[in-house]
């Protein structure tokens, strides 16, 4: 399916600060329905605060102060009541695996029972899809109620990203996912987010850059809490991006 | 550069007779917790022996404290322990809940939080006071077990949220965001995470909370304990809510101090059934977290 133009999220003049530090400054972004959006970005520059900000996770850290506007599906997401079901309609995964304490298949089985889902079948059904999605199944199918904490920092990533696709996101964000995967495993589950690209609305947080160019459709540099750019992934990997920065930083010139 | 060589210089001796003078340190410091409860213990035994018996458990005291057993005085902290962690063990574990898991930091937390250190810091004495006047005297229950109790549950709760506090917040952070993350409430996190993780040392810390509640006796000698009670039965419900009662330590401090001409055996006698009373509890809590280990899931 060719990415549309629809708009999935609206970010306009976007502020976070935190106390008395800045973390991102008038950000205006807008990410299109079924497509991926890499964000690339030296440290720092506010790329893991926007996802934050987007689930509002960001309430949960003292002193941070949001302004401006999100919207998701054209509702702001800041007066949303049912905090909750907004959460459930993003996938988040993090930089580190979390397996929680639970077995393998209670940890992607969690989602769908805290919002209520008790049907057996149904939950097996659910287990096995994500697991799949997440390219883990063929590992773990055998000892699915084993504890998800025992599982290797790569299986645990992966057992994290089936957790995120296990309540049916319409978005999927994914921040620095790759870290703690070996390459092998990380080109699977690059396959896997082409596929689901058809499903919903992924963004890729990411510092390999070259991980952005071979997945997102547009690409956004973020620099110092800044949207500097964001572009058809072409333009910004192209020899003359709007910014000569992003050229630098893309090429590896940076720094 | 010198190559490394593994002929001793003078340097490497000093450095090696340094680390054991360290180690020699350390150890005896360690070793000095032992010797005096080993001391407390053996000499406790050892002077008792002659009473130590089945029967001086079960027996009431007798012939003006001077023969019998310490049935009496057993059963009645039995009593006080129970009913005060009945009472103090709920509501902490809801507060300590409450405050590590849904209070934000703000004055008003930072308020009880420091109310909650400070009152554990308080002398037993001060709550035997506040409840003689709490208890006793304002809400007219008189002098009794359920006054005695309630002192007592006053008296541990601060330490229960503590440490129930403690226990949660050893469950790490990240568990919580991940749930968060996929839509779950902080109370659907708490019961399926946080609490099953921190179970054991939840209760670690109330079972620690019985020998201090049990040792005691200032608070309950002002609200409820008394010098001499008559049980109406043998039955383990010999006391009702509301009697006055007789406890071990309050026992304890009567025969040694109070009463002339008790057998040499029946204090120590006393003492040995409250050690014992406290080193169980413990040795109890310690096996609960050997368990807690042992089954840890991350």
């Amino acid at each position: 399916m060719a990415p549309s133009t629809d708009k999935k999220i609206e970010i306009s003049n976007l502020y976070v600060d935190y106390g008395p530090l800045s973390a991102l400054r008038n950000i205006n972004l807008d990410v299109y329905r079924n497509e991926i959006l890499g964000i690339i970005g030296p440290a720092k520059s506010g790329k893991s605060t926007l996802l934050q900000a987007i689930n509002r996770t960001i309430e949960f850290i003292p002193g941070a102060r949001v302004r401006g506007s999100i919207k998701i599906d054209g509702e702001e997401v800041r007066k949303i009541k049912d905090i909750n079901g907004l959460r459930r309609k993003i996938g988040m995964v993090f930089p580190l695996p979390v397996g929680l304490p639970l077995s393998i298949y209670d940890n992607v089985a969690f989602a769908p029972r805290m919002a209520g889902i008790r049907n057996k079948s149904q939950l097996d059904e659910i287990v096995e899809r994500c697991l799949k999605q997440a390219a883990l199944w063929e590992e773990v199918k055998d000892r699915i109620n084993n504890l998800g904490t025992k599982l290797s920092g790569g299986q645990q990533q992966r057992l994290t990203i089936a957790r995120a696709l296990s309540h049916e996101p319409e978005i999927l964000c994914l921040d620095e996912f790759s870290i703690a995967v070996d390459p092998v495993t990380t080109m699977r589950i690059e396959e896997v987010l082409k596929e689901l690209k058809s499903q919903m609305t992924i963004i890729l947080v990411t510092n390999l850059v070259q991980q952005a160019r071979r997945l997102a459709n547009r690409t956004a540099f973020f620099m110092n809490g800044e949207l500097l750019e964001i572009d058809k992934t072409d333009v910004i990997f192209s020899d003359s991006p709007a910014h000569r920065v992003t050229y630098e930083y893309v090429t590896g010139i940076f720094g | 550069m010198e190559s490394i060589t593994f002929t001793e210089t003078p340097f490497v001796r000093k450095k090696k007779r340094t680390e054991a003078l360290a180690k020699l340190i350390f150890f005896l410091m360690a070793l000095s917790m032992i010797i005096p409860l080993v001391m407390i213990i053996a000499y406790l035994v050892v002077q008792a022996w002659p009473i130590l018996s089945i029967d001086f458990l079960l027996e009431n005291p007798a012939n003006r404290m001077r023969a019998g057993g310490v049935w009496a005085p057993l059963l009645g902290t039995i009593y006080l322990v129970v009913i005060s962690l009945l009472v103090s063990a709920p509501i902490g574990v809801l507060a300590a809940v409450y405050l590590n898991e849904y209070a934000t930091d703000n004055w008003f937390t930072r308020i009880i939080n420091l109310a909650v250190v400070n009152l554990a810091g308080v002398p037993s004495i001060v709550h035997a006071l506040f409840g003689l006047g709490a208890f006793v005297l304002f809400a007219g229950i008189g002098r009794s077990i359920l006054a005695a109790s309630l002192t007592l549950a006053i008296m541990t709760l601060p330490v229960i949220i503590a440490s129930t506090k403690e226990a949660l917040a050893s469950v790490p952070m990240p568990f919580r965001t991940a749930c968060w993350n996929v839509g779950a409430t902080r109370w659907q996190t708490i019961r399926t995470i946080v609490l099953p993780n921190s179970i054991s040392g939840i209760l670690t810390g109330i079972i620690l909370q019985v020998s201090r509640a049990a040792g005691e006796t200032a608070p309950i000698m002002f609200t409820g304990a008394v010098f001499f009670k008559a049980l109406k039965d043998d039955g383990l419900f010999a006391y009702n809510l509301l009697d006055q009662c007789m406890a071990l330590s309050m026992h304890l401090f009567t025969i040694s101090t109070q009463v002339p001409d008790v057998p040499h055996a029946l204090p120590y006698g006393t003492a040995v059934v409250l050690m014992a009373i406290v080193l169980l509890t413990n040795g109890l809590s310690i096996a609960f977290r050997v368990y807690l280990r042992s089954r840890k899931r991350w």
